[in-house]
């Protein structure tokens, strides 16, 4: 039991020094995690600010300049043109001059005045319809100010119903507190894939795979002198990731480290699991590389990073149960951001246990055929 | 090497050609025959159209909300009910916020309408709020799920006034907005998908793919075995660029055939121009992956860095998704160093808009130019090692 466990241990030391020993490779995996918290912090982001639009008046009154003030001081728009014919509002959106034309009719506040609806067209360069779609609501929103001004000003009442709407973990709908949580996995989940499908494979291209063969190790300490380095590698990074996202990005953590690092080092034995058994099928170490990216693809895409899996089609959500990094997304939001506890994430902890015993389970298979 | 070639060299045109054509053939068996060129090349193109055509979705349906009706009235039964018809939600109706506190604890439900005990007789006083509670851990749904109970709201309230207290003067006098978006008045997600969709495969055939291959040869110690033949380094750069330029046309025309006539994505703009400015955007990733395995000389380095270097600001800063003009200064100016940035635009415009050549010029020529950057930049260091 002692020999065993020792003899892991030596091949633990030998394949982090295999890994570590290039200063380019150490540096690449511990900066990544880093590199791509800032990145994905500052870059991805659904929230305009800078919204270049047209106005096309053709009321010239005073409702059509408050209302255009109420954009010009949202914050969120500049006016790069003032149009006065409609034809001109082709070229600037062709050109991507500018995202929207705001339009106000010739009788925009006489209708006003006579009580009835205004219409307030906007039209938006569709080409990228996400950020059309938030722009246009930008609008909506600098609209309704202005309706609020204009029935006090006009002593109306306000609406019968009104909606006090509030956020609970994230008051400020803040895009960047959803994402950098969830990166923890999503990094880690892409170089312990890969690390773990690429020590055998080295080994086996190298032709070093048939002397460790003729050792005394058992195909489950080989396995086990695989895993653990990836993993330890996996648990550094995560550890640079919530550093950048506590004292770069200040998102406030709501749980406990302990509960963290728990459903961390299940989603990693998942994550080398994968790995190991793409390792087993691979014959070179580009074989291995490609299949685990191929992997990583759509555990990335359909892990609920992106896009809300509630929104995906039945047979797609399906999918996603096997998914171990929707389980890690969901638990790294509840452990930062809600505090949840242990007993809260049960529902995400066993299927990662399962997913690790079966994908390990089926590795140490594929290596002990492969052996004898 | 050319100083000291041989006087009497048969015919070096013939022989350069012969030369090349070998090794393209080389390289093209190598990648038809090993079962991971055709993971990457095919099976991966394939399962991201299928994905992105069918399985993304940023549209928010089904939210399960719980609604708690404290007072069981008329007026809270009306608020209900226009969630309960919504198709953008799955209500949960309590008697309590306990209950609901509980619901959206265990991640039953992703937020709460709440309808007070004093809801009826302040909504007769016209003077009634409905609380919202959203859990904001997704912004993006978070601030749907407020906008269509907004939308939910205004609705009753429409009939409210018109079949209580009938008061037509404060209905009325307020600006609407009727929106307009061109180029995709449906509003249909895939018209932006597939555009990334493209750059994504592009990038991953061009760029991933070579720089393993590339980096592979260097690791084996083949590559160097190669420069002791008579064959010159233009002429392996031209057999390496030539088989992974092709996989990747062919990416592309797969994706080009989809998005036309699985995803029902209008080509408005002229095919030609498109396949024109997609072998230079192609070019530019194959020789980015030359340039990184032949400075490199590592596969698992060459593959991290392709990845962080290429695919992650095609996925990031390229427009595809984040509008760049929102983004900060620092991440605006990086973006512009990076090529997808100018295809991402070519594509959005050539399908969706048309042929608008005060986009098309100035973006091609861009793409050409790093084309050309990158090429040279190779050439460079793969020659470097030789010395």
């Amino acid at each position: 039991m002692i020999a065993s466990l020792l003899r892991v241990l030596a091949l633990i030391r030998k394949e982090l020094l295999a890994v570590l020993k290039d200063a380019r490779t150490r540096n690449m995996l511990l900066l990544q995690p880093v590199l791509q918290c800032l990145l994905f912090g500052y870059a991805a982001t659904l929230d305009l600010n800078n919204v270049p639009y047209a106005a096309l008046d053709r009321d010239r009154s005073t409702a059509s300049s408050a209302l255009l003030a109420k954009l010009d001081g949202s914050g969120v728009f500049h006016r790069v043109a003032n149009l006065t014919d409609a034809a001109d509002m082709r070229r600037l959106i062709d050109s991507q001059q500018v995202l929207v034309v705001v339009q106000i009719d010739p009788n925009f506040q006489s209708q006003l005045s006579r009580g009835e609806a205004a219409a307030v067209q906007v039209i938006a360069d569709g080409r990228n319809s996400n950020t059309a779609g938030a722009a246009v609501g930008y609008v909506g929103a600098a609209v309704d100010a202005f309706n609020a001004d204009w029935r006090s000003d006009h002593g109306l009442p306000e609406p019968a119903i009104q909606l006090a709407p509030r956020a609970w973990y994230n008051a400020n709908l803040e895009t960047r507190w959803n994402l950098i949580p969830a990166l923890i996995g999503t990094i880690t989940l892409m170089s312990t894939m890969m690390l773990a499908a690429l020590s055998v494979a080295r080994e086996r291209e190298e032709g070093t795979f048939d002397q460790l063969l003729v050792t005394p190790f058992t195909p489950v300490e080989i396995m086990a002198g695989k895993a653990i380095p990836a993993m330890l590698i996996g648990v550094v990074q995560a550890t640079n990731a919530l550093l950048v996202a506590q004292f770069w990005f200040r998102i406030p953590f709501a749980g406990n480290y302990v509960t963290l690092y728990i459903g961390l080092i299940l989603f990693l034995l998942a994550a080398v699991g994968i790995g190991l058994f793409v390792s087993s099928i691979a014959a070179t170490m580009q074989q291995a590389m490609l299949y685990a990216f191929v992997a990583i693809m759509p555990f990335a895409l359909l892990s609920g990073l992106t896009t809300p899996i509630s929104s995906m089609p039945p047979l797609v959500q399906d999918f996603t149960l096997i998914n171990p990094l929707r389980y890690a997304i969901d638990l790294a939001h509840r452990v930062y951001l809600e505090g949840a506890g242990l007993g809260q994430l049960v529902p995400d902890l066993w299927p990662m246990a399962i997913i690790a015993t079966v994908t390990l389970g089926a590795a140490a298979w594929m290596f002990r055929n492969r052996l004898e | 090497m050319t100083a000291e070639a041989p006087p009497r060299r048969p015919a070096p045109a013939a022989a350069k050609a012969r030369r090349i054509w070998a090794l393209i053939r080389k390289e093209g068996r190598q990648v038809v025959r090993d079962p991971s060129s055709f993971a990457i090349g095919v099976v991966l193109p394939v399962m991201l159209i299928l994905l992105f055509g069918f399985g993304l979705s940023l549209d928010v349906k089904n939210v399960p909300i719980a609604v708690v009706i404290e007072a069981p009235s008329s007026q809270a039964s009306e608020i209900a009910a226009s969630f309960q018809l919504s198709p953008y939600f799955e209500t949960h109706v309590t008697a309590s916020m306990a209950d609901a506190q509980a619901l959206v604890l265990s991640n039953r439900v992703d937020g709460i309408v709440l309808l007070q005990s004093d809801f009826a007789r302040r909504a007769a006083g016209g003077d009634a709020s409905v609380q919202l509670v959203v859990n904001g851990i997704d912004g993006n749904t978070a601030r749907i799920i407020e906008a269509y109970a907004e939308a939910a709201i205004a609705q009753s309230g429409v009939r409210v006034a018109a079949e209580g207290q009938a008061d037509p003067a404060g209905a009325g006098g307020q600006a609407v907005v009727e929106s307009q978006l061109w180029f995709n008045s449906a509003n249909d997600s895939r018209y932006f998908l597939v555009p990334g969709l493209i750059v994504l495969i592009i990038t991953l055939i061009g760029a991933f793919m070579t720089s393993m291959v590339v980096a592979r040869e260097w690791e084996r110690g083949t590559f160097e075995a190669l420069f002791v033949t008579p064959v010159r380094t233009d002429e392996i750069l031209v057999s390496k660029i030539v088989p992974y330029f092709l996989l990747g046309m062919g990416g592309l025309v797969l994706c080009i055939v989809s998005a036309r006539f699985l995803f029902d994505v209008p080509l408005r703009g002229s095919l030609l121009a498109l396949m024109g400015v997609s072998m230079l955007y192609l070019l530019v990733s194959v020789a980015t992956g030359l340039l990184i395995s032949s400075t490199l000389k590592s596969q698992f380095l060459a593959s991290q860095v392709t990845l962080v270097a290429t695919f992650m600001p095609a996925l990031m800063l390229s427009g595809f998704i984040y509008d760049l003009r929102s983004v900060p200064l620092a991440i605006q100016l990086v973006s512009y160093l990076v090529p997808a940035r100018y295809y991402v635009s070519l594509l959005q415009t050539m399908f969706l808009a048309g042929d608008v050549w005060g986009v098309i010029w100035p973006n091609a020529a861009i793409l050409a130019l790093v084309a050309v950057v990158m090429l040279a930049l190779t050439r460079h260091a793969t020659r470097k090692t030789l010395g």
